[in-house]
């Protein structure tokens, strides 16, 4: 029985258990070839208005079932049970190992909702995924701790824990501007990466949501805030330790900052109650700033451009030499949908 | 942890603690021949696996930063300015704001500790012969990517094996060793400059000296009020266009000139090494550029070091520097008028020498990284012409 909330009161595991033992430990490779963005990116924006119970308690079924509709929504498949499960079919199955980083940066204020990725580990493991095969992690377990997530280093279940436990690789990879040593745990325990960031106003980078998130698979991200972390996000991005496992993005926008981050700053954030998801990073990451701009402007702040720090490293991952994905509005589908309980 | 040094059998090698950190040259001369071939001044981090370190015991409110609204802070460091919010670092890595307090990460947080040669520094006319006993912590507040000890340099203090060494016990450590001087060196100095501060403090009590050896990229009530307890400078100085700093080392030669004046002016001891990349940085104007810009603003007797390049870091493309390469620059610098003028990392070549430049009689031979004669009276003349020669030649 294994539960990522650090107050334990779910056993979403339970079932999976028996599963992760027939299944075995699966083959740990480096993910094939990249593939270029299609001619158009699926974002798909869900919103649960009812999705808090009482003051700021996440309703966990709520958010599970809001998970579900953007998955089927995302591979444009009927509201099904089946679908959900086999929409993730489509992101692992048996035999992969699946890494889930998450951004914790923020503490209980704004990081990555543990039931979020409890809910994601379920459906992971419907998939076929077992359960020791999936690895909640990042940079640092204290951190990861003080966000509400249990520590879990052995045994048949979900892994939770960060790199500060198994350190990174010794060699660097490069590309562009960017030199770094990765993570073990990227590069050891997972064949597929999905990344769970949140939405956030950063101040020297503009916003930080999926792309910067990577930030946190390396050891020396420091190094790469000049210049509104441009070209550095981009160029990370394109190394295929994280490209050739990247599969999909899980934006956790319940709780989410329009100004003031990456530090949670409880008067600048919103509770946008929603997810975003979609498999083109750079189309995620403008379709959350622009819902970050919409925000400020609600709130009669100036834009980021007028602040002079829009985050220009979205149109870097977009451009010809990156070709990350799309940031051309009219190769972005955004698919809005409200959900809630059945 | 404790700081207990264990010397070996004959004191040719010592460890610290029980982590073979500390490495010791006073054994090494034989050795260091081919030491230096492999890879030149290159520190040797902690490899033991990665032990919890308490990181209470190394934090210490930082000196140069100034407090912002909402908990922000902007370093005064070094003229990057980073402006940090509430529990976010600066570029260096090493500095962290903890509810709008700056902190240091790596106050006696040592990764890297040896005994070197002086010259291996390079410092040649600085007390010829001795060693330094000399620390690091992790950190640096630029990124060149030649860099030979990225390792601890481009890392963060967590991520890299270190003992705690107080500034006291590292006097005694110097002391203890024969060492009249602690250089510190091998990452960047400028991000554990309260580290240095206190460690001068405590060895100059102990009738230690100190050295540091930077890259100089400071603003200048740091550099003054941290450098100012130095006894010894020795500066990297990377290129002498701002293009190549910008690409290449991520940062600005503007303030490293202006720090080799200020540190001329505050009458430190001061040496150059300028270490030579094929095609980046080894055009000949731009070596008559530098020993102009040297002689005009430092004057002719500050030693310049053209040292040679092996491919490090993110810069593996590039081959090792030919040594003609370094003897057109010395061409060129000396016919600019410095008096100074070595090559560095190619041992056994005859520019490693001192000569008195009126007389040319040789004054201090080097092998290696060993002053196998010196020949300079306690006066600092040469014993042929009774020239002065520059530098700190006696204890």
């Amino acid at each position: 029985m294994t539960d990522l909330r650090d107050r334990s009161r779910r056993n979403f595991l339970t079932r999976c258990i028996t599963g992760a033992a027939a299944i075995g430990v699966a083959s740990l490779h480096a993910a094939g070839e990249t593939q270029a963005p299609a001619a158009k990116s699926r974002v798909v924006v869900a919103r649960d208005p009812l999705l808090r119970t009482s003051g700021s308690t996440i309703d966990a079924r709520r958010l599970e079932t809001l998970l579900d509709r953007t998955m089927q929504s995302l591979f444009n498949l009927a509201a099904t049970h089946e679908n959900s499960i086999a929409a993730w079919r489509r992101i692992a199955g048996a035999g992969d190992s699946v890494s889930l980083k998450v951004n914790t940066l923020g503490g209980r204020g704004i990081s990555t909702n543990v039931d979020l990725v409890a809910a994601v580990c379920e459906r992971l493991q419907q998939a076929g995924v077992a359960a020791r095969n999936i690895i909640v992690w990042d940079r640092d377990t204290e951190e990861m701790e003080r966000a509400g997530f249990r520590i879990a280093i052995a045994g048949d279940r979900v892994q939770c824990y960060g790199t500060d436990r198994v350190g990174y690789e010794e060699d660097l990879s490069a590309w562009g501007s960017v030199g770094s040593r990765f993570s073990k745990i990227l590069t050891r325990s997972s064949t597929v990466l999905i990344n769970l960031p949140v939405l956030k106003d950063h101040d020297g980078a503009g916003v930080t949501i999926a792309l910067k998130n990577m930030y946190g698979t390396i050891h020396n991200p420091n190094k790469y805030h000049p210049n509104g972390c441009d070209p550095y996000v981009a160029d990370l991005n394109m190394l295929p330790d994280i490209r050739s496992r990247m599969k999909l993005t899980i934006c956790d926008a319940t709780t989410a900052m329009y100004e003031g981050g990456p530090a949670f700053k409880p008067e600048h954030s919103w509770k946008l109650n929603g997810l975003l998801v979609s498999q083109d990073a750079v189309a995620l990451d403008f379709t959350g700033w622009q819902l970050i701009e919409r925000k400020r402007a609600e709130m009669g702040l100036k834009t980021l451009e007028a602040e002079q720090r829009a985050p220009r490293y979205i149109s870097t991952a977009a451009d010809s030499e990156h070709g990350l994905g799309h940031c051309d509005p009219a190769r972005i589908a955004v698919v809005e949908i409200q959900g809630g309980a059945s | 942890m404790n700081c207990a040094l264990v010397p070996a059998e004959g004191a040719a090698c010592m460890a610290l603690d029980r982590r073979s950190f500390l490495m010791c040259a006073l054994a090494s001369g034989a050795s260091l021949g081919a030491g230096e071939f492999a890879a030149p001044a290159a520190a040797a981090p902690l490899t033991a696996g990665a032990q919890a370190q308490n990181d209470a015991q190394f934090t210490v409110e930082a000196k140069f930063y100034e407090k912002l609204p909402n908990r922000k802070i902007k370093c005064k460091l070094c003229p990057r300015e980073c402006v940090v919010g509430d529990k976010e670092r600066g570029y260096c890595g090493v500095r962290e704001n903890h509810d709008g307090v700056y902190y240091t990460l790596v106050h006696s947080r040592v990764c890297a500790a040896h005994i070197d040669p002086v010259e291996k520094k390079p410092l040649f006319h600085y007390l010829p012969g001795t060693n330094a006993f000399s620390i690091a912590t992790a950190g640096c507040n630029v990124n060149c990517k030649f860099c030979q000890n990225w390792d601890i340099s481009q890392s963060r203090p967590e991520e890299v094996p270190a003992q705690y060494i107080s500034p006291h016990q590292a006097a005694d450590i110097a002391r203890k060793y024969g060492c009249p001087t602690i250089a510190f060196t091998y990452s960047e100095p400028v991000v554990f400059a309260e580290y240095l501060m206190d460690t001068a403090d405590a060895a100059h009590e102990a009738g230690v000296r100190s050295i540091v050896v930077s890259n100089g990229y400071m603003q200048h009530d740091s550099l003054e009020q941290a450098y100012g307890k130095m006894d010894a400078v020795k500066i990297d100085l990377k290129a002498f266009t701002e293009s190549y700093y910008a690409k290449v080392v991520t940062g600005q030669l503007k303030p490293v000139l202006d720090s080799l004046v200020t540190l001329r002016k505050m009458g430190k001891w001061l040496e150059i090494v300028y270490l030579v990349l094929p095609t980046l940085n080894d055009d000949d104007a731009e070596f008559r550029g530098l020993a102009a810009w040297i002689k005009t603003n430092l004057g002719p007797d500050v030693p310049l070091h053209f040292t040679q390049f092996h491919p490090e870091y993110l810069l593996k493309n590039l081959p090792i520097t030919p040594v003609a390469t370094l003897e057109r620059a010395k061409v060129i610098a000396d016919a600019e008028g410095l008096h100074f003028v070595y090559i560095g990392n190619v041992p056994g070549h005859p520019a490693q020498n001192t000569y008195c430049p009126q007389c040319r009689k040789m004054l201090v031979e080097r092998v290696g990284f060993t002053a196998s004669q010196m020949l300079i009276r306690e006066d600092s003349t040469c014993p042929n012409c009774h020239h002065s020669i520059p530098g700190i030649w006696h204890a």
